[in-house]
């Protein structure tokens, strides 16, 4: 028979793979997220950013770990380590020492370091959380919005604008000052932790809705959606099989550009004593109390300033890495 | 792959980079204060005239981080207003301008001496001084200072004073005030006699020792019924004083005052006055304030309770700055108010827990340190006279704490392993936060969890800790408080905040909601006796007794750290209103 030889004939043709194999070099089909991945890999500022947010978040995991080794518990007074009469830390760099490397608060003298790794538990928290919320209401409506078109766009657009028009931090301060004590059988840190969150996720949402709308939109028309409705396919179908994967690079990109402005706001809000109360740490309730001593005590202020900085820094360098990887033309 | 976003991208990286270490080096640039040379202020307002001269003339600049929270002499609380509100209005008499105790003596001002009374304290009778004028020209008749102690009466159109004479001259209440008025004079108060135009007559059921201090309110200075304008009176109240306002008061922005034509030094003993012309700015950023001081830009900051935190730091590792500076006792007690009705705290060892747990050391820290305030062990001020200092639950050599007597005392009261409850603080007094998470942090030592909860201090009294209901409800165990006296006595310390009667539905001061029969009776034991000794001896007693129920913590009797710049002339320290700068005769060089 001479089949089997023909066949084998027909195969080396068409694969042309196949002969490069038998020559020693191998080439695989990439999908699209392996294409983004190699090129956020060269983005060397991006994965610096990524590199200090995964830290960031590792010290938020593991503060008491942390703190048993240097810094202690961030509640305890050392005032025994402040001038009696300046009521500021003795020594230079705000009393900075082996046990407490960011030196000392004035007139508590708790340990900044300590504040510090606390305070990113509270500032990771809160922004992932709200990030997160309104990152799935935005996804969902947004989603609706584009795909169904009529009456459901015109609803939920108009929500957006009255969203995006509200005074958030007006609404913000008043619900964070109104809200003290219990309240949805909640008290404490965590009652204000969870205000926190509900607040900044209930109403960033309209920025991300519109942006997967204005996608939804364009994408609802190209030829592969059409081929599905015409199939016969399901809404279902082809809003979680066709629309959502091509979501997913938006998406991302701009929580990880949302996750700083929550970053911010939630410090904003502490500055403004609505966030957490004392003595839980916060980067912004830090701020607060240091800006009437950044003359007789600027470590107090520059610590928490320069974290938030490089914090929002990173988170910004890795959603623009993320955005130029994920998507070459939008450059 | 090179392209421009990524240089863009690495541009953003380098900024940053650059930025932190430049703060960084910003912050090792500041350190090291702690081991600067310090020196003691010094003190010399309080013990003599500081810059004693005569010379006239000049504009005397004044900024306030504050705003009056009135100009008319009717509707003012605030010690800093009263102060003011002479340079422009005579009340029937004021404190002299002096150093130390002799603040306390009454000057006649208005009045030709201090008041008489021959019933042991029902009647008292004072006489106007003859060609006193308003900057109208027309003379002051002893009607018109009834007149402006009726308009007090009214707390729609003047909320703000205090309402001793309302409390006193008519404790039934029957008495509306003059806008509401049916006689035709609107002199209906029958309680204030006016026999001629220049003898005034105050008649009360019970005797007042204290009256002559009711005197010495700015709200018996003369109003003219004729120029009353009610609430709009604020603008422009007519000037007896040596000052009248130059046009409109601005409040919040800015008033000047210019020299009262009128006014004539030969009815005036007690003022000197010098400048031309005082202008004074209200509502400025409270260290943008010190930082003119320092300047002399400006010459006194009006509200008088001491610089910011920053700029106390800089005078005392300054000896320029600290020789022209005063470390002046305010006469005003910081405690913590201990609800008597909030469990576990309707037991009074629960309440002693407290009172050895708290570390008073680190509050006194938290209200500026040494400087800030003197320890408190009792309730009296020490500068009131009459006082005595005792300490009824010492805890520890250094105030820090004694934690076995505290367990001790929750154990008698039931809670050997402590409790939670609820501790209320002034969100806008950064002291007083940072005092709330010393009491935290002392109170978790024996068990006690505390949750601190801030308010604003604008509605601390009316809507939140000064409303027994509001109490009750949110289970608040302990609140911070702080207390000046409305005039340097033992009943204007202790009345308002430890009398059963002085409880209100809402507004009220005395937090703790003690309504003790013992210390009510001893109050009005005390008012009625009008021989000092003995008086003093039943203020004693009851600050005793207070003590003993263990409701209040005190921790603090305040002092204000002053800083006059060296042009200022004639400065004293007066304790009569809480130990800020006398206004009176101040003058520049």
């Amino acid at each position: 028979m001479t089949a089997p030889i023909e066949t084998t004939g027909v195969a080396r043709e068409a694969h042309p793979e196949a002969i490069a194999e038998s020559a020693g070099v191998r080439i695989e089909g990439r999908s699209l997220g392996q294409i983004a991945w190699a090129r956020f890999r060269r983005d060397k500022v991006a994965m610096a950013g990524g590199v200090v947010i995964i830290f960031m978040i590792l010290v938020a995991i593991f503060a008491p770990v942390i703190t048993s080794f240097v810094g202690g518990d961030p509640a305890e007074y050392h005032d025994d380590l402040l001038d009696p009469v300046l009521n500021i830390p003795n020594g230079s760099f705000g009393g900075a020492s082996w046990d407490h490397p960011l030196g000392l608060e004035p007139v508590n003298g708790r340990d900044i370091f300590s504040r510090i790794v606390y305070g990113a538990r509270i500032s990771m928290l809160v922004a992932f959380l709200a990030t997160l919320l309104s990152v799935v209401i935005g996804v969902v409506l947004g989603t609706v919005a584009g795909y169904f078109g009529g009456w459901v766009d015109a609803l939920i657009s108009r929500a957006m604008d009255v969203f995006l028009a509200f005074p958030l931090l007006l609404f913000a301060i008043a619900i964070g000052s109104s809200l003290q004590g219990e309240a949805f059988g909640m008290k404490g840190d965590t009652l204000r932790v969870t205000v926190l969150i509900f607040v900044i996720g209930f109403f960033s949402w309209p920025y991300i809705a519109r942006i997967v709308r204005g996608q939804t939109l364009s994408l609802r028309e190209r030829e592969f959606v059409e081929a599905a409705r015409s199939l016969g396919a399901t809404d279902r179908h082809i809003i979680f099989k066709e629309l959502l994967p091509n979501l997913v690079g938006p998406i991302l990109v701009y929580s990880t550009l949302l996750i700083p402005t929550n970053i911010l706001f939630e410090a904003a809000l502490s500055y403004l004593g609505v966030g957490v109360q004392e003595p839980t740490a916060s980067w912004g309730g830090m701020l607060a109390r240091a800006t009437s001593r950044y003359e007789d005590a600027p470590m107090f202020m520059v610590v928490p300033g320069v974290t938030i900085f490089i914090t929002v820094l990173a988170f910004n360098l890795l959603g623009d890495g993320l955005r130029d990887a994920l998507d070459p033309r939008s450059r | 792959m090179k392209h421009p976003v990524t240089r863009r991208r690495r541009a953003q990286a380098l900024i940053g980079i650059v930025a932190v270490t430049a703060l960084a080096a910003t912050a090792c640039g500041g350190g090291g204060g702690g081991s600067k040379k310090k020196y003691s202020p010094s003190n010399k307002a309080v013990t003599e005239v500081v810059n004693q001269s005569p010379k006239k003339g000049g504009t005397l600049k004044l900024v306030s981080s504050d705003k009056f929270d009135s100009l008319d002499p009717g509707d003012m609380y605030y010690a800093s207003a009263w102060n003011f509100s002479r340079l422009m209005a005579r009340p029937l008499l004021t404190f002299k301008p002096a150093p130390g105790n002799a603040s306390y003596e009454f000057a006649p001002d208005l009045a030709t001496d201090v008041g008489k009374t021959d019933d042991g304290g029902k009647t008292w009778t004072y006489h106007l001084r003859k060609g006193v004028k308003y900057e109208d020209g027309t003379e002051v008749k002893a009607a018109d200072v009834k007149y402006a102690v009726e308009r007090t009466f009214d707390k729609e159109i003047l909320p703000n004073g205090p309402a001793y004479f309302t409390q006193y001259l008519d404790p039934d209440g029957a008495y509306k005030g003059p806008y509401k008025d049916s006689a035709p004079d609107k002199l209906g108060l029958n309680a204030i006699e006016t026999p001629d135009d220049y003898t005034i007559v105050f008649k009360m059921k019970e005797p007042f020792a204290d009256f002559n201090y009711l005197a010495a309110l700015p709200q018996t200075a003369p109003v003219p019924p004729a120029k009353d304008t009610g609430k709009e009176y604020v603008k422009h109240p007519l000037a007896t004083g040596a000052y009248m306002v130059d046009g409109q008061y601005e409040p919040g922005k800015a008033v000047n005052l210019i020299r009262n034509p009128h006014w004539d030094p030969s009815t005036d003993p007690l003022r000197k006055a010098l400048p031309d012309r005082i202008e004074l700015l209200e509502k400025q950023d409270a260290n943008d304030v010190d930082n003119r001081l320092f300047a002399g830009t400006a010459q006194l900051d009006v509200v008088g309770t001491g610089v910011q935190a920053a700029a106390q730091n800089k005078i005392l590792t300054d000896e320029k700055l600290a020789a022209n500076s005063d470390d002046a006792v305010s006469g005003a007690l910081a405690y913590l108010a201990i609800s008597s009705k909030t469990p576990p705290f309707d037991n009074v060892h629960c309440r002693r827990a407290v009172q050895y747990a708290v570390n008073k050391a680190q509050m006194q820290r938290a209200v500026g340190g040494e400087v800030g305030a003197d320890i408190a062990t009792n309730l009296m001020p020490p500068t009131l006279a009459g006082s005595k200092v005792a300490d009824m639950y010492p805890n520890g050599a250094k105030h820090t704490g004694d934690v076995a007597k505290a367990k001790d005392e929750l154990k008698q009261c039931g809670k050997p392993d402590g409790f939670s409850t609820v501790l209320t603080a002034r969100s806008n007094r950064p002291k007083e936060v940072a005092g709330a998470t010393s009491v935290q942090n002392a109170l978790a030592k024996v068990g006690i969890k505390i949750e601190i909860r801030q308010y604003p201090s604008g509605d601390y009294f009316t809507q939140f800790a000064g409303v027994p209901k509001w109490v009750a409800d949110n289970k608040v165990g302990i609140m911070f408080m702080q207390w000046g006296p409305d005039f340097p006595t033992q009943f204007g310390f202790f009345q308002q905040i430890v009398d059963g009667r002085a409880i209100k539905p809402a507004g009220g001061t005395n937090l703790s909601e003690l309504n003790d029969p013992a210390v009510n009776g001893l109050i009005d034991q005390a008012t009625r006796t009008i021989d000092q000794n003995a008086s003093a001896a039943i203020w004693q007693q009851l600050d005793q007794k207070v003590m003993e129920s263990a409701v209040m913590v005190p921790f603090a009797w305040t002092k204000s750290l002053l800083y006059r710049p060296p042009n200022v002339t004639n400065l004293v320290v007066t304790p009569a209103y809480s130990g800020m700068y006398d206004y009176l005769n101040i003058g520049i060089q």
